[in-house]
Parts: C-alpha cells; structure tokens; sequence
C-alpha cells in the first residue's frame, strides 16, 4: 500500500519553497534532453506545465480531447486571478492571501500548500504580462484590480469577465512555441484511457485517438494528470460537455489516492434551469457580486404576483425587497463566500421565496450600481448629476465596459435584458476542491505520477474563494511542478527511453480493447446520456448543497443500484473505428459512476460542515456550518479496493502552525 | 412548442462522400439553445438504432471556440454575436425547415458529419503566435510596462478570438485573415510584443498561405459573422504590418 507522506519541509513556513527548491535535485540541461514526460489535458495546469517542462529542456507529450488545446475548459473562467501585488496600497501582503484562502477554505487544507501558492503568485501577473497577457488597466496604463469573495482588499487581476480566456491563450501561446521548436509533441482529440505502471513506478498511457479509434501506447518517464475537476458527476454543472474525471480515476485504479471528493463547490450565480432539455449551466461571474446586489421579495403575495406576471421586479419598493445577504452578513455583504451565499439563496428559495416559475432563483440587481456610476461619470464630465435618464446611460456605459460580455451572455440565454431588469440566478456545481490526493511535490501516491491544478486537492480545503483556481493552475504548472518533478526525475537519467512492448503495457492495452468491445456488443436499451441524468439526479438531490446522513447512504446504494444497470443495459451506438463520441461518453460515465458512490461515502464519513460540505446534523441554531475540528481536521484520502463501498480511509492530518483555527464568520 | 425539418450533411469520414438527410423533429422549446435541440435529435436517432450526429461543442457558453455549425448559410446561424450554442431555437419559427452544414474550406477537412479539423489554425499559431518569453517568473514586474489604456483595450478586443473559423467559413475565399490578424494585431499593439513583429507577421502569414487558406478580398462577410465582433480593422493593421516587414526585409 502507498504511504500518505505528505513530505512538507522542515523548517518556518515562509521559508520552507525557498529552502526546498534549493535542497532538492536538479536534472543537467543535458540529461533533460534524455527525458520523456506526458501532461494530461491543457488548461491553464497543463498548458502552463507542458510550455514550462519543453522550456526546460524535457520532452513533452501533451494529450486533450478538445481539438485543439486551446478549448480546454479553463478558457471559460471569467471573474479573475488573484496576486498578493498590494498594488492598491489595500494592506494586501502573501500572508495575507495565504490566510484568505485557508479561511475560505474552511481550515481544512494543507497550510504549506497554500503559503506556497501566496508566494508565487506574484510571479504570474508578471509571467502573463510579459506574455503580452491583455489585463484589465486604468488611465495611468497601469494593471486594475477588483475585489472578490471572501476578502477585503482588491487583489484580483482580470480581463474583462474573461480572464480565464487570457491567461490560457498566454500559456497556449507558450506552448505553441515549444510544439514549433519540436519540444511538445501534440496529440489533440485523444483521451487517456490508462495509465501504464513499470515496477511501481508510473511509466506511460495507453491514449486513444478519437477520430479514428486507434488505440495506443506512450512511454514516458513521468506522468502528469492535469485533467481538472469533476462536477459533471452531477450532469448539470458548469463544466464544459466533455470536461471528465477519467484520467484521475484510471490513476486512483491504479493506486492513486483520491482526496475530499465530497467537498465540491456549488456557485451561487448562475443562470437557473430552464427546463428539462438543459445540457449545462452557465456561470454568471462572481465578479459581479462587486457591483450586484442579491435579493427576493420579503412579502410572499408580492414573489406570488412576480411569478404570475403581474408585478414586475424593478416595481418593488426598496423597503419591499429583502437583500439577505446584506442583513444576514453585514461585513462581507454580497461578498462573502461562494458556499455561503449559496445556502443564503438555497435557505430563501426553500422558505417560498424564489422568483421564477421553478421557485429556484433569486433576483441579482444592478440599478444601484448603475446609478453610482452614472452619477459618478456625470461629476466627472461636469455634467447634471440629478439628471436621471443621462444618469441611468452613463452607468450603463461603465457596467458595459466591466461587464459587458456576461451581461450580452445572459441576454442571449434568458431573453431578458439585464440592463433593464435584475438578473436572475441560481446556485449551480461548478468547482471540484477535491481531487487526486498529492504530496508537496504534487506528486500522487504512486512514484512519477503528478496531479496538477483542479485534478488534485491540496489547496482550496472544503472551499475554494473566487479568483484562486486560475492562480492555482498557473502556480502548478510554471512555477512548482517543474522543480519538483526534477527531483524525481534525477533518478531516471540512465533509464533510457521507456519501451512500450513491454508486458505491462500488452495488459493495459488489452485491457482498454475489452472495455470497448464490452461497450459496444452491450446493444442494451437505454443511451449513456440516460445513465448520466440519472447519476446527476441522486447527486443534486441527495450530495448537493445539504446532505443528511440517511441521504447520503440511499444514494450509495441508488447509484451502486444504477451502476450494475448501466453495465447491462446501456446502448453505444457506432463502431470503434470512427469518430464515436458516445463511446468517449461511455467509458466517462462509467467512471462518473463509480466516483459518485465514492463521493457520497466520502459525505457520510465527514458527519462535520465545512465549506461546501453542508451535513444538516451539524449546524448552528442560526443555520450556519458547524465544524468539528476536534475529529475532523483532516484530509480524507481514499484508496482504491475495486467497489467504491470497499474503499479504505487513510487520514492526513492537518496542522496548523501559522493560522489560529478559529470559527469561519462573514458577519 | 415547435416542430421543424432538420436537413443535416452526412459524412462518414473525411474521404468518404456525403450528403444532405432530412430528418423531422417536434416539440422543441424556444428555451432550447440549439445544441440542445441537436442533443435531443440525437437521443432519438439513438433510440431508433440510427447513428447520431456528429458535432464539436465542448463549453457551451461560446468562449471555447469548439462548436462550429453552418445554419441556413451561416457561420453560427442568424443571430449575432453568438457561437452556435448560444443560439436559442426562439430565433426559429414553428414549421420552418433548418440546414445544418459543417464549416466548409479546404484547409478544414471534414472530420464527421459536421466536425472538421481546424488544426491549421494551431499550426498558424505554432509559427509565430506568442512572446518568446521563458516561463520563469523572473521577468520585470508586471507594472514596469505601462500601456496605453486605448492600446490595451484594442489589444484586448483582438485576444478575444475564439478560433472558431466562422471567418473562414463565411468568406467566399476561405480566407483565413480575420483570425489571424487577431492575433498579429495583438501583439502588435503591445510592447511585449513588438519586439518579433516583423518575423511573426511573415512567419504567420506564410504558413497561412501554406495551409491553403484563400485570399482576403475585403468584403468583410467575416466581420459579419464573428461571434466576437472581431474588427476589420485588424486585417488593416495586419497588411501594414506584412508591408512594413517586407520592406524591411
């Protein structure tokens, strides 16, 4: 059995990375040259990894299953990227982003993680810059901030509520010089199916090619899995279609931990279901909560009359309307937390109060916004500030110019103009903080295996703040993997190319072949789409933003129940020599599969709140999360033992040197 | 609720020959966006053991750039300003017949039905689209380089291309200009990047011409049908840019 060495150096937090990279092995440019490594996906972990490894000298082979590397779903991040640069002069410092983010993530994640993650982050808003990263500026041509939950100072870097595009676009266009020089070796439209271990150690992948069915095999001395998060488990979720949890449960298959599956986050501001043709959800940025005020009605005739259409939402008088998160969290305001404006909208829409036909929506507001603004604008121009109608244009523009691709978005989904009327919004799975578990390194629990970015746990807890996962993956991927994957790899100089005509691969390969032929002569009655509404239907109802103890065990076994179905019943239509993307689908709902029910166990062992874990047990009397440090301040890292029933905990044990523990409170 | 006429290209693969299917579907809801309506043609096809369609979409809210349907000839269909699958079916009226084409140009092959392979916009990208900057995090910090705030934003508009190929698709020519002006015009907008304008329009624009693409004849059908409102201005900037950089050899 793997151990659950965490490997954290010795020595004062602020100074362990610094003293690590200079300790730790390094590989001569010479021997680089001798050494083969394969990254998993390309969003901004992957992509920021393969450039940065090619850059070094090693010799990467990338894989994604978009058609290109550049779609990877990363590109979809909108809000920004957090840097402790202190360029507003706010009192912002690493220390103080270091602390944020454990705070946010409700003490439940590795504090030498983290403070690593602070200290680096100044060094991507200078990478990306120098990359010709197009942020956000100010008149003086310098870089804008903005303000993201779960702080008080403005540290986030943005681009338009397209931050996300940007910074892959940067870390594609790096990897782009190093597939034109030949140092990345790029494999679009092919997706791991396996990873290939030699002794031990991880030595290659068996991919397939998704256009033409081929099946084949990569050596490589290390493998990095940077496939990010899993919430298409729950179907409707704001991943992208194909975005999968594959690559990180082949691994955990193959000996790999996986983490905290249960701490997933649910955004508070996305565009609710419309009905049940829905594919996926869109994210409205949380990034619009600096400027949107969230509410429902306080009188249930008036959320009657709304839903019937017979008053309209910009009709109701202020002292009509109850901004909740303002009364219930004075401090933070619209600006606390992701999983805790969540239940504040969940609490409110369950009470009666939701504005929308499904009763699952609540209004966010931009009129106040806009007036400030307008007036603002009018001062500035010396203009007539008691000017309504010039008021209402000016602020416009100024919400246009910070918003204006997620206000155009919404237009186009709902039909409304959010100009004119408050947005509506729902809470929606968007956010995995667990992953594959790793070490310090970033490597997994079997040796020469990494996870990086949102496919691994360490740095988020039970709740990641807006802003952090783009730094996370850019951190992961520039500037902490490539050390410390040269500290492994330092072994491997005389190794020689890995040969892939080795038993171990024939077993993989063969392996892989027998799941899809399985696969395809099932010809049983129902599409892999049924399997996967069904799965995402227990885990909304019984693992989504409040989970009981009886729930959780119902859906253990409903989705064991359906997973036994869909092995005997599902119906994949095709050959596996053709572009087939319901065989793709397949084989990642039967991983979805298997995850869920380990997810589900993973909730019913935390009997604690934390974060986004909400266990109804385990509350205040004002209905806030409860944590229960005394047993629970741990990291839950499963291993694999065939069913996801029989999977056994091993407990990392998190401690606290820097950070007093203390209750989490935005009041 | 409507019911409409699907005409869809049937392709098996890139060497095989195709054709145009009909196929009816009912009770589709204006709220669907049109993937969506795609998905549930497909879970019928499926259910009556006929091979489903084949299409890209990957986000599904019009930032990736992966879904690239040609409806009623048109790059992303008759909205503006939008990917395919942000294309809701209340832009369609009950009744009506819909042709779905892939994103027709030699230099993108079909790949299935209405998936096609773009790869020649990565290999345009592989010979000149970034800084030659090391990823090392010891560059200057990232306030010593300030930008003109309009230059910014201009850069700004020009990176926010998809690299959908609706501009190639749309254009009689199958040029490949709009798109790669975007990103010429990004980096030449910028201080970082100027240092390698010269060798990064020439490389961009030879390997464009590699690939196949046609020629610009400015009639700016691109700039219609971008999802992204990218300018023509961009291809402008470019050819003064190619002009400047052959001159000086």
């Amino acid at each position: 059995m793997a151990s659950l060495d965490s490997k954290i150096p010795k020595g004062p937090l602020s100074d362990k990375w610094t003293n690590h990279k200079s300790h730790i092995n390094l590989v001569s440019p010479a021997n680089k040259r001798l050494i083969d490594i394969i990254v998993v996906g390309t969003g901004l972990a992957g992509a920021s990894a393969s450039a940065t490894l090619a850059e070094l000298g090693y010799n990467v082979k990338a894989f994604c299953f978009q058609d290109s590397p550049r779609r990877a779903h990363s590109i979809a991040a909108q809000g920004g990227i957090n840097a402790a640069k202190n360029y507003q002069g706010d009192g912002d410092s690493t220390y103080r982003l270091f602390y944020d983010t454990v705070k946010g993530g409700d003490y439940r994640s590795r504090e030498s993680n983290v403070h690593r993650l602070a200290e680096v982050s100044t060094n991507i808003i200078d990478q990306c810059v120098a990359q010709g990263v197009p942020f956000a500026r100010d008149y003086g041509g310098l870089l804008d901030n903005r303000s993201f939950g779960g702080v008080l100072v403005s540290r986030t870097f943005y681009a338009k509520g397209q931050t996300g595009q940007q910074l892959l676009l940067g870390a594609y266009s790096a990897m782009n010089r190093q597939i034109g020089r030949g140092k990345i070796k790029m494999y679009n439209r092919h997706e791991m199916m396996d990873l290939v271990l030699v002794d031990g150690k991880a030595r290659g992948i068996i991919a397939r090619n998704l256009v033409t069915g081929q099946v084949e095999r990569h050596g490589a001395h290390a493998v990095v899995v940077a496939s990010g998060g899993y919430g298409n488990v729950f179907f409707l979720s704001t991943n992208a279609m194909g975005s999968n949890v594959s690559a990180g449960w082949k691994i955990h298959q193959k000996g790999a931990h996986f983490a905290n599956p249960c701490f997933t986050q649910i955004h508070p501001t996305c565009i609710p279901v419309s009905g049940d043709h829905q594919s996926k959800l869109t994210l409205m940025s949380e990034s619009l909560r600096n400027d949107g005020r969230i509410w429902v009605p306080k009188k249930i005739e008036d959320v009657k009359a709304i839903r019937d259409g017979k008053l309209s939402p910009t009709q109701l008088k202020e002292e009509d309307r109850d901004y909740y998160l303002e009364r219930r969290y004075p401090a933070f305001g619209n600006l606390v937390p992701r999983d805790v404006a969540s239940r504040a909208a969940k609490e409110r829409c369950d009470a009666g109060f939701g504005v929308n036909a499904t009763g699952e929506a609540v209004y966010l507001d931009f009129a106040a916004a806009i007036t400030r603004y307008g007036k603002e604008q009018a001062h500035v121009k010396g203009l007539d500030e008691n000017d309504a109608v010039l008021v209402k244009k000016l602020g416009q523009d100024v919400v246009r110019s910070k918003y204006g691709n997620l206000f155009q978005m919404y237009e186009k989904i709902v039909d409304q103009n959010p100009y004119e009327t408050p947005m509506m919004i729902y809470p929606a799975v968007h956010y995995t903080m667990g992953g594959v578990w790793v070490d310090y390194n970033l490597m997994t629990s079997i040796p020469g295996c990494y996870a990086i970015g949102e496919a691994n746990f360490s740095d988020h807890g039970a709740n990641r703040l807006g802003a952090s996962a783009l730094m996370q993956g850019l951190a992961d991927g520039y500037f902490v993997l490539p050390y410390t994957i040269g500290d492994y790899l330092s072994d491997d100089i005389r190794t020689g190319s890995i040969a892939t005509d080795s038993p171990e691969f024939d077993v993989a390969e063969k392996a892989v072949l027998d799941k899809i032929s399985l696969f395809l002569n099932n010809k049983g009655e129902y599409s892999v789409d049924y399997y996967h509404k069904k799965l995402g239907k227990i885990m909304w109802d019984k693992c989504g933003m409040s989970r009981n103890a009886e729930g959780l065990k119902e859906a253990m076994a409903d989705i064991k129940a359906l997973r036994e179905d869909f092995y005997k019943n599902v119906n994949v239509p095709g050959t596996d020599t053709e572009f087939n993307e319901q065989l793709a689908k397949a084989g990642r709902v039967a991983d979805f599969l298997e995850l869920g029910e380990l997810f589900a166990k993973d909730a019913l062992e935390r009997s604690e709140s934390c974060g986004g874990h909400f266990r109804e047990e385990s509350q205040t009397p004002e209905g806030e999360a409860m944590r229960d440090d005394e047993n629970f301040t741990f990291v839950s890292a499963w291993e694999y033992k065939g069913e996801p029933a029989d999977a056994v905990l091993h407990k990392e044990e998190l401690n606290y040197e820097e950070i007093e523990v203390k209750t989490r409170s935005y009041k | 609720m409507m019911n409409l006429t699907l005409k869809i290209w049937r392709q098996a693969n890139t060497t095989s020959k195709g054709e145009m299917v009909t196929y009816p579907i009912e009770n589709v809801s204006p709220d669907m966006s049109f993937l969506e309506m795609m998905d549930v043609l497909n879970e019928q096809l499926i259910n009556k053991g006929i091979d489903p369609v084949a299409f890209d979409h990957d986000c599904r809210e019009g930032i990736c750039g992966m879904c690239s349907m040609y409806i009623n000839g048109e790059a992303h269909g008759p909205d503006r300003l939008v990917t395919t699958c942000q294309l809701h079916m209340r832009k369609f009226k009950d009744g009506e017949t819909i042709t779905i084409e892939p994103f027709r140009a030699n230099a993108f092959p079909v790949v299935k039905d209405l998936a096609v392979d773009r790869s020649a916009f990565d290999r345009i990208q592989h010979a000149g689209g970034f800084v030659s900057v090391n990823t090392s995090g010891n560059t200057q910090d990232a306030n010593n380089i300030p930008i003109d705030k309009h230059d910014a934003d201009k850069a700004f508009d020009a990176a926010t291309c998809i690299g959908c190929g609706a501009c190639v698709a749309s254009c009689k020519n199958a040029s490949a200009m709009l798109f790669v002006s975007a990103k010429v015009s990004q980096y030449a907008l910028l201080p970082q990047g100027k240092i390698e304008a010269t060798d990064r329009v020439l490389n961009m624009v030879k390997q464009m011409d590699d690939e196949g693409f046609g020629n610009c004849t400015n009639t700016g059908a691109c700039e219609v049908e971008c999802p992204k409102g990218i300018s023509l201005e961009n291809i402008a900037r470019m050819n003064r840019e190619y002009l400047f950089a052959t001159a000086k050899g």
